[in-house]
């Protein structure tokens, strides 16, 4: 009687399990399917944007080699040397201001901390695009928006705001016992040297974290990008790029590069995201214990 | 409760402006005009002396630009541009007329220059009235090497926060209150005013809420999308990210690593790249509709109306977004699961609780307890997403040709075909303004009445 029950509550558990893992193989395909189809696409042989067939016909290295060889009207490796410029020295700017801010904010109580915590969260409402336009004034107004100088442009734009999404690294920062602060100051310490050599060693996983968010937007964002470099067409960005590649006066001949420039973003991207993506869940749920 | 109560200063301090002024000396009476004097006759000769450059470096500037950017601000300038013969050189040239956005970018430059500018007066008062209270007293008065030396220890937060500071200032307040003020005004292409424009006070707040006109129309339907598009957004990732995650996560699962990979792998993938092959793969001729054809489930020469169709397209973009936002979801949801104390399940199981019922009564309300800051900044973020609506369908269909938003444009996405597009920076603005106000009302009464909330309290 009891092993009968035991044996058909296990047949129960089988086909539970069996379901839950169909389901996920489906859902799985589903998510992996677009990426399987532009990784295939970025080695098809034939031209044009749309074709009759969903697998290529034939596969060819072709629209690798063109990305890197024809640079005459969109100048692939140019765009990802300038890309990797900016987001080198946007991530420096960026990590430093947010590891500070996040640090005055966790460790120190000073006169201005609320009301900079609630101009933070009051900022973060409005639409990241209202003022876009507003900036290129200010950037104009300044001069920054011709030549090269539109590299330092970026690079401002992208570090100026950093300093306003603190709550990760602070909420990481918090849960670094007060007591190790505590013992250094008595020992003899300045804050600096308690931020330096004792805070900011203790938090690798949030340093990583903000080096790599950093030094990915740059490559992410298109918008800011395209506002500011308007024509300037040897200060693109690797994203603007590939968004020409698009456009209907591209798509026919560089549909299929397109699909190599996507996949050759995505494999540092993906690699990084990948390396952080523990520092990610452990960052926003919270659970580092210090 | 919250908000609106008394603030409590934190932070006494004995040196006040207003002590300074009442109970000073005359040294520190006399800082009020001359900067930084009483620094100097107290032996902080450095620091007195920064702070009197501090004062001739705003005098210069508003003696030199400063005065004539303000006198300006009122009128935003009246001088139109002009085309003029020029008899030697056989062409026409242009007069240098005003323009009315430098004007008025100047204009609110200054004022914030002149707002730092007190603010760094009153430092000076401050700082004079201790120096002379130190002194009176017989304590210490720090020198110029001992002030930067405290920057490293009980001034870090001067040291640190001030670059940050200044470069949000510069790029996130100036041009927010520039586009504000641009609010206020008829800057736009309609009646030609780019060069130069005025103040019309509510103008385009009454164009706006008018629902007779066409403007009035857009505005009223394309908030109403955006309000379904965020309340859907927000919660079918939120839905779904939590039922995948507790499947990938449930005891018998096996392979967890592998499930959790290929999820996140879509969103390892940058944004604006998966976007865009999902828009290509969406079009009448693009992949979707060859795979269809392929396997026959529709007629050769169909093809299924993904961004044509405005419900289509609307159903289109919140299950593109599904794609897109699940994966982050998962990650963010993951650990809050595991995070659930063991304990509880366990009792339940004890209890002869079952799935559904332990689902109900443990994980969702734990789950919403933890994640309602989440869900509301999910919620901010979706009403001001961008990218997904612009990238995959660009606010397409456009059904009415006469307005200006087509059938998927959120009010972000509005926002930047009237501005980056039309030229219509006032109405832009007036919509940026109005997307502030309905989120800021939300965010306020959903954070305060959340558990969360009262019981962080950290804002």
């Amino acid at each position: 009687m009891a092993g009968k029950k035991i044996q058909s509550a296990k047949r129960r558990r089988f086909i539970n399990n069996s379901i839950v893992h169909v389901i996920l193989a489906i859902l799985a395909a589903i998510w992996v399917f677009p990426i399987v189809w532009v990784v295939l696409t970025s080695f098809r042989a034939e031209q044009g944007s749309y074709v009759s067939t969903f697998f290529p016909q034939s596969y060819t290295l072709d629209n690798y080699i063109r990305l890197f060889t024809d640079t005459t009207i969109l100048n692939f490796p140019k765009m990802f040397m300038n890309t990797l410029f900016i987001a080198v020295c946007s991530c420096i700017l960026s990590t430093f201001y947010v590891l500070a801010v996040s640090y005055c904010l966790s460790r120190l109580r000073f006169r201005l901390r609320k009301p900079y915590m609630n101009m933070a969260m009051i900022l973060g409402l409005f639409p990241g695009f209202m003022s876009m336009i507003a900036v290129y004034f200010i950037l104009k107004a300044i001069g920054l928006t011709e030549g090269n100088l539109i590299k330092l442009a970026l690079i401002l734009v992208y570090s100026g705001g950093a300093a306003l999404s603190f709550q990760i690294a602070k909420g990481f920062f918090d849960t670094v016992p007060f007591a190790v602060d505590e013992a250094a100051l008595l020992d003899g310490c300045t804050r600096w040297q308690i931020f330096t050599k004792i805070t900011l060693p203790l938090s690798k996983p949030i340093v990583i974290y903000t080096v790599l968010t950093s030094f990915m937007a740059p490559w992410l964002d298109f918008i800011f990008a395209k506002v500011i470099c308007r024509a300037n067409s040897d200060q693109y960005t690797i994203a603007i790029g590939l968004w020409n590649m698009l456009q209907k006066e591209y798509i026919d001949n560089w549909y299929t590069c397109f699909a190599a420039g996507a996949v050759l973003i995505s494999i540092p991207i993906a690699a990084l995201f990948l390396y952080m993506q523990r520092y990610y869940v452990d960052g926003l749920s919270g659970a580092v214990k210090g | 409760m919250g908000i609106l109560k008394k603030r409590v200063n934190e932070f006494p301090t004995p040196y006040t402006c207003t002590r300074a002024i009442r109970e000073g000396g005359l040294e520190t009476k006399l800082s009020m005009v001359l900067m930084g004097l009483g620094n100097i006759v107290h032996g902080q000769i450095v620091k007195g002396l920064l702070y009197l450059a501090v004062e001739a470096a705003y005098i210069v500037f508003m003696v030199l630009t400063g005065a004539h950017c303000l006198a300006m601000l009122p009128s935003l300038g009246s001088v139109a541009q002009e085309e003029v013969w020029d008899e030697t050189l056989q062409i026409y040239t242009y007069t240098k007329g005003d323009q009315s956005v430098l004007i008025l970018l100047f204009g609110v430059a200054t004022v914030i220059i002149t707002f730092l500018m007190v603010c760094a007066w009153r430092g000076a008062l401050r700082s004079a009235y201790k120096a002379e209270c130190l002194a009176k007293e017989g304590k210490h008065v720090n020198n110029f090497v001992e002030d930067v030396k405290s920057l490293l220890h009980e001034n870090l937060h001067r040291l640190l926060m001030t670059p940050p500071m200044f470069f949000i200032g510069a790029f996130t307040i100036l041009p927010l209150i520039f586009m504000i003020c641009m609010a206020f005004t008829n800057y736009s292409k309609i009646d030609s005013h780019l060069m130069l424009f005025d103040w019309v006070g509510l103008d385009n707040f009454r164009a706006l809420f008018d629902s007779t006109s066409i403007l009035g129309s857009t505005f009223w339907s394309v908030l109403g999308w955006t309000l379904v598009w965020a309340f859907f957004a927000t919660f079918s990732n939120y839905i779904f990210g939590m039922i995948v995650s507790l499947l990938i996560n449930r005891k018998g699962t096996r392979a967890k690593g592998f499930w959790r990979f290929c999820f996140v792998l879509s969103c390892a993938v940058p944004m604006f790249v998966s976007l865009l092959i999902m828009r290509t793969m969406l079009q009448p001729e693009g992949a979707i509709n060859v795979l269809l054809r392929n396997l026959g489930l529709i007629a050769q020469d169909a093809s299924l109306p993904f961004f044509t169709d405005p419900t289509w397209a609307r159903v289109t973009v919140i299950v593109v977004n599904i794609w897109v936002g699940v994966p982050y979801t998962l990650l963010q949801l993951t650990g809050v699961l595991q995070n659930i104390p063991a304990e509880l399940y366990e009792a339940a199981k004890v209890d002869g609780a079952n799935a559904l019922q332990i689902f109900t009564r443990i994980t969702l309300p734990y789950m919403l307890y933890v994640t309602t800051p989440y869900l509301i900044v999910t919620f901010t973020g979706k009403v001001n997403n961008f990218n997904v609506i612009y990238l995959l369908s660009g606010g397409d269909p456009v059904t009415d040709l006469s307005s200006t938003a087509g059938k998927t444009d959120l009010l972000v996405t509005w926002l930047y075909k009237l501005t980056v597009d039309k030229q219509y920076y006032n109405i832009g603005a007036v919509i940026g303004i109005l997307t502030f106000v309905i989120l800021a009302v939300g965010a306020l009464l959903t954070y305060r009445n959340t558990k969360s909330y009262k019981e962080e309290g950290g804002f």
